[in-house]
């Protein structure tokens, strides 16, 4: 028997000892990892795990109850679920409570695990991380020392089953490299990152890791203050990931359900330029976070977000789709330690036509922001006041200039959605929940000295 | 946990490949939260999570695996998986006799939240949420969170440490969103101890409700933030986050010895204003970020990491205090049994000063006072931070004068430090936080008095 059929036995189990009138949800997982760390061309740490575990939902007379176990012990599961059962006695009563049904929409087949991860050998994958350790170290004279450089891998199994008639698994697998580099000269140091991830160990592409890094950590070299005025503003691709994740948030059903989406009452409203289109799709092979089936067990699926500048859907998981007279879009998020929550899963934008080097001709005064930093505590999706620390090049009569660091960049998100001037034809998938490219935004303020 | 002779086999087989240290964490992680949202009891949910963590460090070099099987055999498997994993042993025999010690102070506890009714866990959300909707009709939503977790460790290392500790930590937090003509702004409080449910004999939570709610209410009015370099006080307790941020993770040994942190080679210099003691102590009874022993087995320590501006020590954990020949000073933290220990903060604070609060407000001209901050971030390597403001206000003419709404600050740690030109006697801890480093959370504590920074850059929207 498969991992996955495992998982899915374990969980039909879980989900037969359902008493009358009671509804279960059996989350179960099951994942190998191993990490090697090397540094000054010896492996620093090396880490090999399995980890495991379920989670149980129960609902009963209108009200919710859950617990987790970090094991597949089938000792536990009987006291996992008596005390999923007991929680669920104090949850409030709310008619709208019920798990997902299968709704019919057909799963996309996307061919997420590879062998090659089961394959690959210890002294491999230490190469590997060595051989970046090197072309990194060599890549600059600048590079003072190559402080971390990371290879990782996982394979990891799940099920989704219910009472409801969801029965659900599937594993993937994946594998990536990274670097982080020091360059400095007498009194100045500066970091940068650099990665590659693939599904396949041997097609990551080491070259590429260890120069983004040693690229990220010499362009700061020599950088200013900027003095403080309003710019437009050129977010590189890993920038606007992280921007447009922010925007996800805010287009997350249970946001709008409980008052907390600064979009709530704007579905069909242009919300950003013309020129923006804002697409969830986990079903896109492309995509870091691609996955089959959401957290209850339902297809994945295309949503446009945002259509031409126009807000058109929120993201919903069953229950927030229901209370808003709708239906789950397969949005449900979550690990087994929790109950689904909302949100997107794989965003991108649809990219323009122009790279970002011509984008940059047509700026006379601007700021190319490269990196951006206190995300978590600068910007807030409820308000939409949006603060961050960022650094970057001066973009002077249509060219690169100096560099610039330790300035913030601040305007709300309704703004600088509204403010966009041109969306970037470099659209790049990155390891996170969104893909990046290119964003020219106006009027943003850029606070230095 | 587990007992002593199946400790001592579990060693001597990570030490079969050769030499090196060994050592086995186990852990029994027991959660339990509760969730009101939107004026319903969403749901409970209990967790538990116990497993074993096995390092072998040959050299330079460290090898790691765990397993949630604490039987003989999956314990035997992480053990040899570990062994294999650290390279260039040279083979033989190691012997490990261990000694069971008992933690010096061991952590007091009142009364572990497991044997109190779910019935009063959701009855304290429910007043919470009155209280922080009988705030005012300006308040549209409210999300209340209570958390507690016991987690007991066991330590044991092929030096023949075995020690354990039973941890217990309990948490409440209310965050409120106002509706204005203007849009929502959002208010939050947060209390976190380690504690048992005794916490709340120190608490009332519709206090907590109402700081949350007032906050929400306050920032309806409040202006654009300004932007560019401005006079910066922040508020007793609401600061701490700077100083962790701005050097605290840059004092911590594992970074110092590849040199990225700012502050390297820098012992005995003075790198702080003479006005500044910062002091990391896991010792503070009942605070977030304190513990018996750390997650190496070591007692925690009051470590005084700058007195008077000038730098004195790092912190250490085991593997970078063998490395340098000292001892580790307790600051050894890990997640979870599934996580390596590495140099972390516990409790970090500046010390208090002689000046009145309300002296350092009238002495400035115009500026911002932030009374609450928010999380942040720090490049180690450069010192640049930044970390967001929650609640903050102008100074105008020596008064505290509008609320002005959220933004970013940023600054230079090293810079900062030895700008601040005004301390107050006002001392106080801020609110629990998570302290995030390499992929893994840990639970710290802060603080400071008053004290203001001549020039931080606001990064408001306001020209």
């Amino acid at each position: 028997m498969s991992m996955v059929d495992e998982l899915l036995a374990l969980g039909d189990r879980i989900v037969g000892r359902a008493q009358n009138g009671e509804q279960i949800e059996a989350i179960v997982v099951n994942e190998r990892d191993t990490e090697v760390r090397v540094y000054d061309g010896d492996v620093e740490q090396f880490t090999s795990a399995t980890s495991q575990g379920i989670g149980i939902r129960v609902i009963k007379d209108q009200r919710q109850g859950f617990a987790w176990a970090g094991t597949l012990d089938p000792d536990i599961i009987d006291s996992t679920l008596a005390e999923a059962r007991d929680n669920a006695t104090f949850g409030s009563v709310d008619p709208d409570l019920a798990l997902a049904e299968p709704d019919g929409v057909p799963m996309a087949d996307l061919d997420l695990y590879d062998d090659s991860v089961a394959n690959y050998s210890t002294e491999d994958k230490i190469a590997l991380a060595l051989e970046v350790e090197a072309i990194a170290k060599a890549g600059d004279p600048r590079v003072v020392v190559v402080e971390a450089t990371d290879f990782a891998d996982s394979i990891s199994e799940a099920a989704v089953v219910t009472t409801t008639g969801i029965r659900v698994g599937g594993r993937e697998s994946g594998s990536y490299v990274s670097a982080v580099v020091i360059a400095g000269g007498d009194d100045e140091t500066q970091i940068g990152f650099g990665y590659s991830v693939d599904r396949d160990p041997a097609k990551l592409d080491r070259e590429k890791a260890a120069t983004m890094a040693v690229e990220r950590s010499v362009r700061l070299l020599g950088a200013q203050k900027p003095q403080t005025g309003r710019f437009t503003v050129v977010l590189d691709p890993m920038v606007t990931a992280q921007f447009i994740g922010i925007i996800g948030s805010t287009l997350s059903g249970e946001s709008v359900l409980k008052q907390r989406s600064l979009f709530a009452d704007r579905l069909g409203e242009q919300v950003a330029a013309a020129s923006l289109t804002l697409v969830d799709d986990p079903t896109d092979p492309r995509a870091f976070t691609a996955g089959e089936a959401d957290g209850e067990g339902l297809a994945t699926r295309r949503n446009l977000l945002i259509d031409g500048g126009v807000l058109s859907t929120f993201v919903h998981n069953s229950y927030t789709g229901r209370r808003l007279g709708g239906a789950s879009t397969g949005n449900a998020v979550r690990g087994f330690t929790s109950t689904p929550g909302v949100g997107t899963i794989a965003l991108s934008l649809a990219p323009g036509q122009r790279q970002q080097a011509e984008m940059i001709a047509d700026i006379d005064d601007g700021v190319l922001i490269q990196g951006v930093s206190g995300l978590h505590s600068g910007v807030n999706p409820v308000s939409g006041d949006f603060s961050t620390g960022a650094d970057g090049l001066r973009i002077c009569n249509g060219e690169l200039a100096e560099p610039l660091r330790e300035f913030t960049i601040g305007s709300t998100l309704q703004r600088m959605l509204l403010d966009v001037i041109e969306v970037g034809a470099d659209l790049e998938w990155l390891p996170s929940s969104a893909a990046g490219l290119s964003l020219v935004i106006g009027d943003v303020t850029v606070s230095g000295a | 946990m587990i007992d002593q002779s199946l400790l001592t086999r579990t060693l001597e087989e990570a030490t079969k490949r050769g030499g090196g240290f060994a050592e086995v964490f186990v852990e029994d992680r027991l959660s339990s939260g509760a969730h009101l949202d939107d004026d319903r009891i969403e749901e409970l949910s209990s967790g538990r999570s116990r497993g074993a963590g096995i390092r072998v460090i040959i050299g330079e070099s460290t090898g790691f695996a765990h397993t949630a099987d604490l039987s003989e055999q999956g314990l035997a498997t992480a053990a040899r998986a570990a062994g294999d994993a650290a390279r260039g042993g040279t083979g033989g025999v190691t012997t490990v006799e261990l000694i069971a010690q008992q933690a010096h102070a061991p952590n007091q506890i009142g009364v572990f939240p497991s044997e109190v009714a779910k019935a009063r866990k959701v009855e304290l959300l429910e007043l919470a949420n009155d209280a922080a909707r009988g705030a005012g009709p300006a308040i549209a939503q409210v999300s209340v969170g209570y958390g507690d977790v016991r987690r007991q460790i066991q330590i044991a290392n092929s030096d023949g440490l075995l020690i354990g500790d039973d941890q217990v930590k309990t948490r409440f937090s209310v965050s409120c969103v106002a509706q204005g003509d203007a849009g929502m702004q959002t208010g939050r409080e947060s209390i976190g101890h380690s504690f048992g449910f005794e916490m709340f004999d120190r608490y009332d939570v519709t206090d907590i409700a109402r700081t949350a709610a007032e906050r929400a209410i306050t920032k309806l009015s409040a202006r654009p933030a300004p932007s560019g370099a401005v006079t910066t006080v922040i508020g007793k307790g609401g600061g701490g986050v700077l100083f962790h941020e701005a050097c605290g993770h840059g004092l911590e040994a594992d970074l110092v010895a590849k040199s990225a942190t700012v502050f390297a080679g820098r012992i005995g210099e003075q790198v702080a204003s003479p006005l500044v003691t910062l002091i990391d102590d896991g010792t503070m009874g009942g605070e977030w970020g304190c513990f018996a022993i750390d997650d190496e087995g070591r007692p925690a320590q009051r470590n005084v990491l700058i007195e008077d501006g000038v730098l004195l020590d790092f912190m250490w954990d085991e593997l970078r205090a063998r490395a340098e020949g000292r001892p580790s000073s307790g600051n050894g933290r890990r997640q979870s049994y599934k996580h390596l220990p590495m140099v972390r903060m516990t409790n970090t604070y500046i010390a208090n000063g002689e000046t009145a609060p309300d002296d350092i407000i009238s002495d400035t001209d115009s500026g911002i006072f932030v009374s609450q901050l928010g999380g942040g971030q720090v490049n180690t390597v450069t010192g640049d931070f930044v970390f967001g403001m929650t609640e903050a206000y102008l100074i105008e003419n020596g008064e505290i004068t509008e609320p002005i709404r959220e933004g970013n600050l940023i600054g230079n740690g090293p810079e900062v430090l030895m700008s601040i030109d005004a301390l107050g006697n006002d001392f106080a801890m801020g609110s629990p936080g998570t302290c995030g480093k390499d992929c893994q959370g840990v639970p710290v504590g802060d603080g400071t008095p008053t004290l203001r920074v001549p020039s931080l850059t606001v990064g408001g929207t306001a020209a």
